[in-house]
């Protein structure tokens, strides 16, 4: 990389968070910062920025380790509260999926279905302290003969409980928008007919990936906040696509990078692990998570700097084009014209609505702000950087990305 | 999950028949009594909450019509529970009344009551389950 007016190092930094002397500011205050002083000024006064997101996150889940009973029992199934559990790992591993509904949901049988409790419920039921029901079953081995467990557990009864997500956080998201003649029901919120509205899921400018749009700090070993507790990026998410087609700033047109990331369970909170269910679509949980990018010279103070003004969301039709996989944008809108409540679509003015929350994630990005203000939080420095962090694609793709 | 408070009056002809046993098993409602007055072989009042799927819900209300009991609806209000709600604005999308919306810039979620129908729209949409349908007891 090119020559830098301010070189700081990870560990550099790390000592300063140590001593208390760290500088953090969040990615909405360094905006104003860098306008007032320059992106070198900028960087050479603040440490590090934090970033936040909340919101629904289908491609997250539980590994759970339940304990050998007596007799020990290798399950084949699993259920918690009535949700099935994976259970194809060895005796008493399970993996619970956010999305999976339990036995008893009446799914889409009566539409728009409800999907009132499933896998994010549960999750949230753990961290919240609540017991759940195992039912565990098994053909029976000689090693474990136990054919069938049933016991009440507490997120603390269980060996292990890691939060494993293969894909959160996406870099930019769609704008969902409904051409058809009704209504319908999809993960980005009920549509309503002829663009009745506009919803869009991403905290713009305080979303970690738009404010290292070429992952130059955010990558594999990466501590982050995650779920109220700490968490690490383990790999890039499912679906990562560093190659999409991007703006002059660097940041894609639509949605392209994704984490990994996983943490300890029994150390997060249900303020930031809420169970969702979304109407005609599914279960799902809303996710809290915040990632720290360090100042480490003047091109993170740029990137950091960007504005709801240069990010753009692509506008997808979900009433054809989404479930027919035509690839066709309809446009790109700016954030901070979907914080506004209103865009124009084809001379027709349509309300915009919010699905993730900007005030929980300026809760968490506050929250980390203050975890490494007080030396509670270092840096952790990736073993390995994302693809995408030393080259740029331009390679335009379908924006088919659920 | 619509509920309702409900004020039900039966005629001697129905009033020895097993008639919130079937509510419960046959339309899979669930409830909960506020009064009853009964007397066997004679009329009898009852007030009580109904709660269930609205599809239910509906088919529930038509065989108690049908059984012959009279039925009354009284009016039900909708609150948001701040515990459970997140703050994110997708309830905005369905009010009609302008009772949920964004303030801006803090982008927070507001919640008027004054201004609420208690149509429910909002109710199965808001992913956190934070709209809660609460029976209006002064209106009994
Ligand atoms: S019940 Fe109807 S009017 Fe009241 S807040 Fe919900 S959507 Fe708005
Ligand atoms: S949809 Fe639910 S969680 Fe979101 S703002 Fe509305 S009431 Fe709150």
């Amino acid at each position: 990389m090119g020559n830098y007016q301010v070189n700081k190092t990870y560990q550099e930094i790390n000592e300063k968070i140590k001593k208390g002397q760290a500088v953090v500011v969040t990615a909405e205050e360094i905006i104003d910062l860098v306008r007032r002083k320059g992106e070198a000024e900028a960087a050479r006064t603040v440490d590090v920025v934090t970033t936040g997101t909340f919101s629904p996150m289908c491609s997250s889940g539980a590994i759970l380790n339940f304990g050998h009973s007596k007799p020990p029992i290798k399950a084949s199934r699993a259920w918690l509260n009535n949700v099935p559990a994976y259970a194809g790992l060895a005796a008493v591993d399970v993996y619970l999926g956010a999305t999976e509904p339990a036995t008893d949901d009446p799914l889409n049988k009566v539409y728009p279905g409800e999907f009132k409790y499933g896998g994010g419920h549960v999750i949230q039921d753990l961290v919240a302290g609540k017991t759940v029901h195992l039912v565990a079953e098994s053909y029976g081995t000689d090693c474990y003969p136990n054919k069938k467990l049933e016991k009440d557990l507490t997120l603390k009864d269980f060996l292990n409980a890691v939060l494993f997500n293969p894909r959160n956080c996406y870099q930019n998201y769609n704008c969902a928008v409904n051409l058809s003649n009704r209504t319908i029901y999809t993960y980005m919120g009920p549509l309503r007919p002829r663009a009745g509205n506009a919803n869009f899921c991403t905290a713009g400018q305080l979303s970690p990936l738009f404010n290292d749009p070429y992952y130059r700090t955010i990558g594999i070993g990466t501590r982050i906040f995650l779920g109220g507790g700490v968490g690490y990026v383990c790999f890039p998410g499912t679906q990562h696509n560093p190659g999409k087609l991007r703006g002059e700033n660097g940041v894609p047109l639509s949605p392209a990078g994704t984490l990994m990331v996983l943490g300890d369970l029994k150390k997060m909170s249900p303020r930031f692990l809420v169970g969702a269910s979304l109407l005609g679509y599914g279960c799902s949980l809303a996710v809290g998570l915040g990632i720290p990018i360090p100042m480490l010279n003047e091109e993170m103070a740029h990137f950091c700097a960007v504005t709801d003004e240069q990010l753009l969301a692509p506008i997808i039709d979900y009433g054809h084009d989404y479930p027919a996989a035509t690839g066709r944008v309809l446009g790109h809108v700016s954030y901070a014209q979907l914080k506004t409540g209103k865009m124009e679509l084809d001379g027709q003015e349509i309300p915009t609505v919010p699905l993730s929350s900007l005030v929980r994630a300026r809760e968490v990005a506050q929250i980390l702000k203050e975890w490494i203000t007080q030396g509670q939080f270092l840096l952790g420095e990736p073993v390995d950087l994302l693809p995408g962090s030393d080259e740029i694609h331009c390679v335009p793709t379908a924006s088919r990305d659920s | 999950m619509h509920a309702e408070m409900l004020v039900l009056q039966f005629s001697r002809k129905v009033v020895d028949q097993p008639i919130i046993y079937r509510l419960v098993k046959d339309f899979n409602l669930e409830f909960n009594l506020l009064k009853a007055a009964i007397n066997p072989q004679q009329e009898g009042v009852i007030v009580m909450e109904l709660r269930g799927h609205p599809q239910d819900f509906r088919r529930g209300l038509k065989f108690l019509r049908d059984a012959g009991v009279q039925v009354k609806r009284v009016a039900g209000e909708v609150r948001r529970n701040d515990e459970l709600c997140y703050q994110c604005g997708a309830c905005t999308a369905v009010c009609p009344t302008g009772a949920l919306y964004i303030e801006r810039p803090a982008m927070s979620v507001a919640f008027a009551a004054e201004r609420c129908s208690a149509c429910e729209l909002c109710c199965p949409v808001c992913p956190a389950r934070a709209m809660e349908v609460k029976l209006n007891r002064n209106a009994i």
